[in-house]
């Protein structure tokens, strides 16, 4: 009961941040305007509790989410057959350089290790 | 035998026929992946979706059909990036005490990885819109197709790179902090995760996640802020330029 007043909570508050984006035209999706909104409301012990239940859950199962998306490969398949090996040979390449971009920035912060 | 045939056809045309088998290969593809000890190459989403796809060519089922069951799962997308608040707030003060240098390294990866995906895909020669859907590739699938939307990429492409990438992430994550000599102290969990996060967003986050604690939850902190400063300098910088 408790997670599902959670999913409650993490509902209401992406249908919130889906009315502030259109409603505004605010250059943030839904979602995101619904996470901001929900830190806010975690001060809330009426809110914490619940939301702590259900998005342990939701965030440990993350990578399920992304199956149904990554099926869609194969409606690509044109684009893949043309571009395949180039395409995918940017994407390795760039996410290396974003990897060790970011892990080297922040190494370089050694003045707080035990933060 | 004609009447399992009619049976099939049946069952293979409703939603439950994709949101089942979603289900249950990924479950299937988790259990391998324990088993191997979580071995990089061994990710449940990179054997799910190759599982998945050749079911569909040899059933011949149609990917619409089969996302009209899988959207159930797709659309728990959403409330997943709403539920990122949660390790964020759980963190606040470790948070707040390392802003600059979180925020810092968030803003040169993100930039980095977006930048470096657009740079390369034209220098290969790929199609203005095939480029314009890279720049969003390091961000959470969902947010991606909305920012390539924004800025003329192709949506559904946009998410193909976005997983694409967190699978690459996921799987080489490993190695190349291994080349890096980033060590399993906690400051270098800490790297490894936000690293993670940054540039492979959720699946990475997800490897993060099953390796060490404090790696997922910095990793979980770099999605949302990745996820913040993309829909909101990507879209803007199109406008700029």
């Amino acid at each position: 009961m408790l997670a599902l007043r959670g999913l409650a909570w993490l509902l209401t508050m992406q249908s919130l941040g889906e009315l502030l984006s259109r409603g505004l035209a605010l250059p943030f999706p839904g979602p995101v305007l619904g996470m901001l909104l929900l830190l806010v409301g975690l001060r809330l012990p009426l809110v914490r509790a619940p939301v702590a239940a259900c998005a342990g859950f939701l965030l440990s199962h993350l990578s399920l989410l992304f199956v149904p998306v990554g099926v869609g490969v194969m409606t690509h398949l044109g684009l893949l057959g043309q571009y395949g090996l180039r395409m995918l040979a940017v994407i390795v390449l760039s996410t290396w350089i974003g990897l060790v971009v970011t892990a080297l920035v922040l190494r370089s912060f050694k003045s707080a290790p035990d933060a | 035998m004609p009447k399992f045939v009619e049976l099939w056809v049946y069952l293979s045309a409703t939603p439950l026929f994709g949101l089942t088998a979603t289900l249950v290969v990924y479950v299937l593809a988790q259990a391998v992946y324990a088993r191997l000890s979580q071995a990089s190459w061994a990710n449940p989403v990179l054997w799910s979706v190759l599982a998945l796809a050749s079911l569909l060519t040899v059933t011949g089922v149609d990917y619409p059909t089969y996302f009209s069951g899988a959207q159930f799962i797709h659309f728990l997308l959403g409330p997943a990036v709403v539920a990122l608040a949660w390790p964020l707030w759980d963190r606040r003060f470790e948070l707040l005490a390392r802003w600059r240098a979180l925020l810092l390294a968030a803003l040169v990866g993100g930039i980095a990885a977006s930048g470096s995906a657009m740079a390369l895909g034209w220098a290969v020669g790929l199609p203005a819109e095939v480029v314009l859907s890279l720049a969003p590739k390091s961000v959470t699938a969902p947010v991606a197709m909305g920012i390539a939307d924004k800025i003329g990429g192709i949506p559904a492409l946009a998410a193909v790179f976005a997983v694409v990438t967190g699978m690459v992430g996921a799987l080489s994550g490993k190695f190349l902090f291994g080349l890096l000599g980033i060590g399993s102290d906690r400051a270098g969990w800490i790297a490894q995760g936000f690293a993670l996060g940054t540039a492979a967003h959720g699946i990475g986050a997800a490897r993060a996640l099953q390796v060490n604690a404090d790696a997922g939850a910095y990793a979980g902190l770099a999605l949302g802020l990745q996820v913040l400063l993309a829909s909101l300098l990507i879209p803007l910088l199109f406008r700029l330029f």
